[in-house]
């Protein structure tokens, strides 16, 4: 197998503190806070309004764009208000606001999910507001529905959760095995693909071992143990490390006949075909600087804030609120943002270690180890001095913003922030030049 | 708990260990056998050049940053300057040499450029090339060991085609020369040091020394001699893989290291100069930014476009 990972990436330390901590439910809390937009494409129209009352799995936000996904309840109740909240992305997006009346509606399972077709499964897939739950919340059945000409013969789970703190992945396909590997034919199914893939980082042994044996003797999937290095889980990193090729630059990993899915993906997949629930819950990380770090199962809206506080609250005064992990997580302002679909972890970091920056080098570290093979420090000092040309000349926007650069940066230059920086100045001026 | 407010910066927010200071220090450390060596073999007076341009190239920093109105910063970047600038000039200098050397190495070759990280040229090597213009007799009184003026053995093969020094003895160190260019193997010591701590590239000294063997070698000229005398390690280990004067990329560097070695042995052999390396690096320095413009990374997944009708 060839390794593209060879010479690139890098090994980051492991800061993992829940790796053994079992999953655990989080009961509903009063009161949930959904946003209607919480996939990367067009928002939803809310379908309820203040004073209705909802059940547990209910559409409250519909989409009509093609790249979107419906948005639903997560706990029975009330709805007290729909208005604009704070979400983890960093603006205001009109939101649900539920009181919940505590009751567990419970869901119709489908017996008969295994004889189901194609189409069927599709529809089911996007009723069930399923997207990319490895963050990046991409619309499932659009990934799942490639143009005609793009002919698909495998499908790869991602279960090499490569950010350290994050555990959420790790445990799902320890105590979710079966219905991971379920979700997985659904997907083949789906797409019509011969070969199955799970790549897992060799960090998660015992994982590799439970999804090893729920496949079985099912020589059409493929579970792969893969080197810990980071960025590993990102998917085109992932595809050429798993099956060999190379996602063109500005192409998606269906160009080479390949779905990437998230493990999570898969059992909210899962769920939604045999359990007939929609995507309300998910597993989320709490970890860093909390008094109980742990694994939990959490309604979708929760607010972060709640969260914390069923984790033990914040241990001494945290500095840094983090939704993901730490390489390329967002930090939030304020607490008093909900959970959404694409949350897998929320980190607290105490020391905010703000390294002060000096004056690059020219050590050529970035350059070294950038898994997309860039220049960081160039983009990033043509973003800084506004020649946006310049630095889209330099792909700037290959970037997916690993945050490597920065990482390994001896004089702590915030490489990403300028790259980002020149990213957005790239769309924008792609975005005037057009009309 | 109250509304908690919490800093936010851009991703990611861990960060490794690495530090300028760490590098600064690695390199100095490196430097210092092969320093202590040319201490030890030529006297006190090697000691004195040595502390002067240090001491020369830091209070000019101070000076460049007060005048440039920045922050006040003392770090080893100019420390390194002033020593490396000490072991490159004959332990036979005037005092007054070092401290005009380095004021110039870091007034002019750094900070007219915009400071550390915005220079092109090899500090050190800009204030030698200076001295060697501004006063090339004072530059080329050469001693050896026993303070007796004697040619390098460079100088001798040029002047009259005559090998004064065994493999042996250019390798330990027993030879005349600049202050710390002696010891070939105390200067391959600290090199590999910095190869092995991934401070420096290997690609640079290992292309540089690999093509000037070569062309050394092609052209009927000993490859031996060639490496082991005049400042060849020093500067291939040192001096060329200075960050500010090599390209960024990987394909880069091994352009840059074997314009390096070919350009020593072109100015060995047929300039009026004995010494090439100096001048060599220097111009490579130019050649940089050019090169890296060449070796531009193509990103992963990069596809030469083709027709776009599938």
């Amino acid at each position: 197998m060839t390794s593209f990972l060879l010479n690139k990436g890098i090994y980051l330390p492991h800061l993992e503190l829940t790796e053994n901590s079992k999953i655990e439910v989080l009961s509903a809390q009063r009161r949930v806070i959904i946003p209607l937009q919480q996939h990367i494409g067009k928002g939803c129209q809310p379908v309820v309004k203040a004073g209705d009352s909802v059940k547990e799995g209910q559409k409250i936000g519909k989409s009509d764009g093609f790249v979107s996904a419906s948005v639903h309840s997560s706990v029975s109740g009330r709805v007290i208000e729909v208005k604009e909240w704070l979400h983890p992305m960093g603006k205001k997006v009109l939101s649900v606001v539920i009181e919940s009346n505590g009751k567990d509606e419970g869901f119709k399972e489908n017996k008969s999910a295994d004889k189901l077709g194609r189409d069927k499964l599709l529809s089911i897939i996007k009723e069930a507001g399923i997207v990319g739950l490895g963050g990046a919340t991409f619309p499932t059945h659009v990934k799942l529905s490639p143009p005609k000409e793009k002919k698909i013969d495998t499908v790869i789970l991602n279960g090499a959760e490569c950010e350290p703190y994050l555990t959420a992945d790790h445990r799902l396909m320890l105590e979710y095995s079966s219905e991971i590997v379920k979700g997985l034919k659904v997907l083949m199914k789906i797409v019509n693909a011969k070969n199955g893939f799970i790549g897992v980082e060799d960090n998660k042994r015992d994982a590799i071992k439970a999804i090893k044996k729920e496949v079985g003797s099912d020589n059409n999937i493929k579970v792969v143990s893969l080197k810990t290095k980071y960025p590993l889980g990102a998917e085109k990193m992932l595809i050429k490390e798993l099956v060999g090729r190379v996602v063109p630059l500005n192409g998606l990993p269906m160009d080479v006949g390949v779905v990437v899915n998230n493990v999570g993906t898969a059992k909210a997949v899962y769920d939604a075909v045999y359990l007939g629930k929609p995507l309300i819950e998910r597993v989320v990380t709490v970890t860093g600087n909390v008094n109980e770090p742990k694994n939990v199962m959490v309604k979708i809206g929760t607010l972060v804030r709640d969260l914390v506080k069923e984790c033990g609250g914040y241990k001494g005064s945290p500095k840094k609120l983090i939704m993901g992990g730490p390489m390329m997580g967002i930090a939030q302002s304020s607490d008093n943002v909900p959970v959404i679909k694409g949350s897998s972890g929320v980190l607290v970091l105490g020391d905010a270690e703000e390294p002060e920056e000096r004056e690059c080098i020219r050590c050529g570290k970035c350059v070294d180890y950038c898994p997309m093979n860039l220049m960081p420090i160039t983009i990033a000092r043509f973003g800084r001095a506004e020649r946006i040309k310049q630095a889209e000349e330099y792909y700037a926007t290959a970037c997916f913003e690993c945050g490597i650069c920065s990482y390994v940066c001896p004089s702590k230059v915030p490489l990403v922030k300028w790259i980002k920086y020149a990213k957005e100045k790239i769309r924008e001026s792609k975005e005037g030049g057009v009309k | 708990m109250a509304n908690q407010d919490f800093s936010v910066t851009v991703s990611p927010h861990i960060f490794d260990k690495s530090s300028k200071k760490r590098i600064m220090g690695y390199f100095l450390l490196a430097l210092l056998p092969a320093a202590g060596y040319g201490v030890y073999f030529f006297g006190a007076r090697a000691l004195f050049i040595i502390v002067v341009s240090i001491v020369s190239a830091v209070l000019t920093q101070v000076l460049m940053q007060v005048l440039l109105k920045r922050k006040v910063k003392v770090d080893g970047s100019a420390v390194a300057t002033g020593l490396l600038l000490g072991m490159i000039l004959p332990p036979t200098v005037p005092l007054w040499m070092p401290a005009v050397g380095a004021f110039f190495a870091i007034s002019i070759a750094k900070w007219a450029f915009g400071g550390f990280g915005y220079a092109m040229f090899n500090p050190a090597l800009v204030g030698r090339a200076f001295l060697v213009a501004a006063w090339p007799a004072l530059m080329t009184a050469w001693i050896n060991a026993d303070g007796v003026t004697a040619a390098t053995p460079l100088w001798a093969l040029k002047a009259g085609g005559v090998k004064m020094a065994s493999y042996s003895e250019l390798f330990i160190g027993n030879i005349g020369g600049c202050i710390g260019e002696t010891s070939a193997l105390l200067l391959l010591v600290g090199g590999l040091f910095l190869m092995v701590t991934k401070i420096i590239d290997w690609r640079v000294p290992l292309t540089y020394i690999g093509s000037l063997f070569v062309l050394a070698y092609v052209l009927g000229k000993d490859p031996v001699f060639q490496i082991l005398s005049g400042g060849l390690i020093l500067a291939a280990f040192f001096m060329a893989t200075g960050y500010e004067g090599m390209p960024l990329t990987k394909k880069g560097r091994v352009i840059f290291g074997v314009g390096c070695g070919v350009l020593t042995v072109i100015i060995r052999l047929y300039s009026g100069l004995p010494e090439g390396v100096t001048y060599a690096i220097l111009l490579m320095n130019g050649f940089s930014p050019l090169i890296e413009r060449w070796t531009r990374l193509k990103p992963f997944g990069f596809v030469e476009k083709v027709n776009k009708n599938e």
